[in-house]
């Protein structure tokens, strides 16, 4: 899916078009936004976290390169096996090779967007294993065929009905049911079977504590630690930027995070991973693989502006705050990472030529920077996605930077430029506008925006005019 | 393979470091308010119940009279525990008798006690402490008390001490010294495994426990 | 972004800047709040060689013409150091945060900031620095607010408005459903992405019309060029007014 042609419009026209999408997400999200609200303490201590929580990401940025080392030296003594990849086929091969090492054929998976990223699950298909998602709701997609529509809530555009019909289609001996209790033991029962007989877990991370060498895994259902602690063997994958310096950086990181996915004030389980099983301990893997994947990261951390894009948790609050993604879902993206933080990621990723449609997505409304828990400039990197994307002064950094230049829009904003700088024009221009506005063809621009709406109405006289003949004095 | 990409992105992040300037961050301004023990205890309790976990506190010399009235409104068939456990051997002299399940040490490696530890239906573990500010238990799995003791039975009594109970996160980490000391696995449990990712809608007891039940023992 | 503004004292003159929008289509608003101003017993200014803020251009990613536009308004603005006040949440907002991200790496970056420290947000600016009292003289009416996003998210300025508000005696004010949420304007983005944007001024319209208010009261045209459109085309009967506009009217009978 990363690098297939994207067609947004289409998606767009597909995803509005869906009622019942709609109203999936509109119910889902602003019930998660009030939940946000109502675990969070009032505005002065919530940006003393913030505070807190971006001073952690921006100072791991600040020294990513001996953090990393320190994290990878603390692992090895720790006992874990640390991998580099720099691309995700690589990080697909060093799995397939530990699962290959194992003669193992069945993974049991917690949830991890990395390996969304990677689209692990079809490459070890491909190789005749089984990649089982264990996350209730990233089992209903899998079980759909389907990617997820949401960083946290993967399946949240499928309604109770939806799943019950997910599950007796595709679940042997389970008949149709829409109560959602029933639809939850269902999930139960047949994964737990899962994680006993499961070969290898694997696992994302949200925090890897250089200090001491630890992977912090934040979840609510417990399959995250079944999958790290049942099978012999665990793999956990993250991108380079979830390191973070210390302990200490966690308890506004954890406060945040939880509250900002969810609405709560904590998970069900916060797991700490230090090592494979010691001496004398009767259960925990024997084996954990760390593997740390760079896929277009070490490039945004070159950038000032553009590595503030690394600070983020994945907390998915930006989506549920967006009103765009509230309303086309996140599956009209084409990209792992929809909403706000997609938009800025993706085209980093994949580059602007395949994604940099999507940073037109976006009426920079600033909701998503609003309640970013760590502060990224959202709406600052958007823009800066679109500058890149015509590269005026050929001085892009971002992939594909430059994709967008065409002769019609530099010559529209030429133009633009001159009636706005000077005065003379730009006076003629209004006055123009002023007798004739109303007789311009509905083409381009016009015809997109009387779609909806009747057209903009031109004054016959402007507020310069105004203001002159009432004498108002201008210098 | 593998030595040359991490050379490559070292490369990457190194070079990076020059072209940006270091930000030096301000922080460590935020921290939730310390409590007494009252208080500690009054909030854990609070906190956790909002989860759905369960919460007694009694006194310390009445935990396996609570207990048993626990065990008995639910009848469970079977209970692991680790024998070596602090309450190994109060377990052993108490619980036996009618309503009350069959006690079941967690005496070998989980590649032979796997199966049977699938169809327990109470696990029981002792704690390190408890976090009042969020309503979370700290376990940290030992050999005498393994991991999954906490994870896979049907339910999960936790033994926790009152005068173990810390006011933040924060506080635990620095008194209990967690940079020197992490152990293979260190947990917060907050409550029973749950999941809303149908329609948002909270359901208990997707993969993990379906209940937590707490004795604070003070 | 900051909403703790310092707001000057004793003013006598202040600048206005009345957007490209307000000069091409709302007129009228602007007048009106030239006309609040100088009730206040301020001096206004208006400079014949203003134009547009270059939001348009900063927005759409073409960051060399927004450059030029900006800094022709820079100069414009420049013969005295008056506040410099503006009918629009988003173009102030433009003005007084993003032109020093502009020109974050030019040596005019700290002249450039001095300026942005003089933008304000019209209804902020009467509620805030002026302390403006209205008295009402209209009959009594129910209306709502939508606040343009800058307005809120960079300027801080809805409370300032609905204080304004507030004050007018036979004014009912009824809130709107998920008030924080963008209408859909978002300039170019309305062009770029329309069926995106005709989805969000549907849900708004539907919201606004939710209240039963005879009117929608905004700081920014954009906003009300878009919403008011739309409930044209659709024949809602809801007036898309000017804050500015509708208090001059209130106080004047």
């Amino acid at each position: 899916m990363g690098s297939q042609h994207l067609d947004f419009t289409a998606n767009v026209t597909e995803a509005l078009a869906d009622r019942q999408l709609r109203a999936n997400f509109k119910s889902a999200l602003t019930g998660l936004m009030k939940k946000r609200v109502a675990v969070l303490p009032n505005a002065e201590e919530i940006e003393r976290m913030r505070d807190d929580a971006e001073a952690a990401k921006r100072n791991a940025l600040a020294k990513l390169p001996e953090l990393l080392e320190r994290l990878e030296r603390k692992c090895t003594e720790n006992g874990i096996i640390v991998h580099w990849a720099e691309t995700t086929a690589e990080a697909n091969d060093i799995i397939l090779g530990i699962m290959r090492s194992h003669d193992a054929t069945k993974l049991v998976k917690g949830k991890s967007m990395v390996s969304e990223e990677m689209h692990l699950n079809h490459f070890l298909e491909t190789h005749g294993i089984e990649a089982l998602e264990t996350d209730l709701g990233e089992f209903i997609i899998q079980l759909n065929h389907e990617p997820p529509s949401h960083i946290i809530v993967p399946a949240v555009h499928k309604n109770r009905q939806q799943v019950g019909r997910i599950f007796a289609d595709n679940l042997e001996g389970i008949p149709y049911t829409d109560v959602v209790e029933e639809l939850n033991a269902i999930a139960r029962k047949t994964l737990r079977e899962k994680f006993r007989t499961g070969h290898v877990g694997l696992s994302g991370v949200n925090f890897a504590v250089a200090e001491t060498g630890t992977l912090v895994l934040v979840e609510n259902e417990g399959n995250g630690r079944m999958c790290t602690t049942v099978p012999p063997v665990h793999v956990a994958v993250m991108g380079l930027e979830k390191v973070v310096e210390s302990l200490s950086d966690l308890p506004p990181l954890l406060r945040l995070l939880t509250a900002s996915a969810t609405g709560q004030l904590v998970t069900t389980y916060v797991n700490c991973i230090t090592s494979p099983r010691k001496e004398g301990e009767r259960d925990g893997p024997k084996e954990i693989h760390l593997v740390i994947l760079d896929n277009g990261r070490s490039r945004m951390l070159a950038d000032a502006q553009l590595r503030r894009t690394l600070q983020c948790i994945r907390c998915g609050t930006c989506l549920n705050h967006c009103p765009v993604y509230i309303r086309i879902g996140g599956h009209a993206y084409g990209s792992v990472y929809p909403g706000p933080i997609g938009k800025i990621l993706t085209p980093q990723i994949d580059g602007l030529a395949e994604k940099g449609v999507l940073a037109t997505a976006s009426s920079l409304c600033n909701a998503c920077e609003e309640v970013c828990p760590v502060r990224i400039p959202i709406p600052g990197i958007i823009r800066r996605m679109r500058t890149e994307a015509y590269d005026e002064k050929d001085d892009g950094v971002v992939k594909g930077h430059g994709a967008k230049k065409n002769l019609l829009e530099t010559l529209v904003w030429k133009g633009w430029e001159l009636t706005y700088r000077i005065p003379a024009l730009n006076r003629f221009v209004v006055s123009m506008l002023g007798k004739f506005g109303d007789k311009l063809p509905n083409v381009g621009p016009l015809k997109a925006w009387t779609s909806v709406r009747t057209a903009p109405r031109f004054a016959p006289k402007s507020l310069h005019q105004l203001a002159k003949e009432e004498g108002i004095r201008h210098e | 393979m593998s030595s040359t990409a991490r050379d490559r992105i070292f490369a990457r992040l190194h070079a990076a470091r020059t072209t940006v300037s270091p930000y030096v961050p301000r922080g460590g301004s935020w921290q939730a308010p310390m409590l007494d023990k009252d208080q500690r205890i009054e909030l854990l309790k609070k906190r956790m119940e909002t989860v759905r976990s369960e919460v007694h506190v009694v006194p310390e010399a009445e935990w396996p009279a609570k207990l048993l009235e626990v065990l008995k409104a639910r009848e469970p068939q079977t209970m692991a525990y680790g024998h070596d456990a602090w309450f190994g051997g109060t377990l052993r002299s108490k619980v036996k008798g009618k309503g009350l399940p069959k006690l079941v040490p967690y005496g070998e490696n989980v590649e032979a006690f796997r199966d049977e530890l699938f169809g327990i239906d109470v696990g029981i573990t002792s704690t390190l402490g408890g976090i009042a500010e969020n309503g979370t238990l700290i376990v940290w799995p030992t050999p005498q008390e393994p991991r999954l003791l906490s994870l896979v039975p049907t339910v999960h009594i936790a033994l926790l001490k009152a005068d173990t109970i810390y006011s933040t996160l924060a506080e635990a980490m620095r008194e209990m010294r967690w940079a020197e000391n992490m152990p293979t696995n260190a947990l917060l449990i907050s409550g029973p495994s749950k999941t809303a990712d149908i329609e948002m809608t909270l359901a208990f007891g997707v993969h993990g426990p379906k209940e937590v039940i707490v004795l604070v023992l003070d | 972004m900051a909403h703790t503004f310092t707001y000057p004292r004793d003013v006598k003159t202040v600048y206005y800047f009345g957007t490209c929008l307000v000069d091409m289509s709302f007129p009228q608003a602007g007048m009106a709040g030239i006309h609040l101003l100088r009730r206040a017993g301020v001096e206004v200014v208006f400079p014949q060689e203003q134009s547009c803020c270059g939001q348009p251009a900063y927005n759409s990613g073409f960051l060399e013409e927004a450059r030029a536009v900006a800094r022709a308004q820079i100069k414009a603005f420049s013969k005295a150091d008056w506040p410099i006040v503006v009918p629009s949440g988003s173009c102030a907002g433009m003005m007084r945060h993003h032109y020093p991200e502009m020109f974050a790496n030019d040596p005019e970056y700290f002249d450039v900031r001095k300026f942005s420290e003089r933008v304000f947000e019209l209804g902020d600016f009467l509620h805030n620095a002026l302390h403006v009292r209205y008295e009402d003289k209209g009959k009594p009416v129910k209306v709502t607010w939508h606040s343009s996003c800058h307005a809120m998210r960079e300027m801080g300025a809805t409370a300032a408005a609905k204080a304004l508000i507030g004050q007018l005696s036979n004014v009912e004010l009824v809130e709107i459903e998920r008030e924080y949420e963008c209408c859909g304007f978002g300039g170019t983005f309305s062009i770029k992405q329309p069926e995106i944007s005709a989805a969000m001024v549907a849900d708004k319209v539907e919201d606004i019309r939710a209240t039963g208010a005879s009117a929608i009261l905004s700081g920014d045209c954009g906003c009300l060029m878009n919403i008011g459109g739309a409930m044209e085309r659709t024949g809602v009967p809801v007036a898309p007014r000017h804050l500015a506009e509708f208090i001059w009217e209130r106080i004047n009978g």
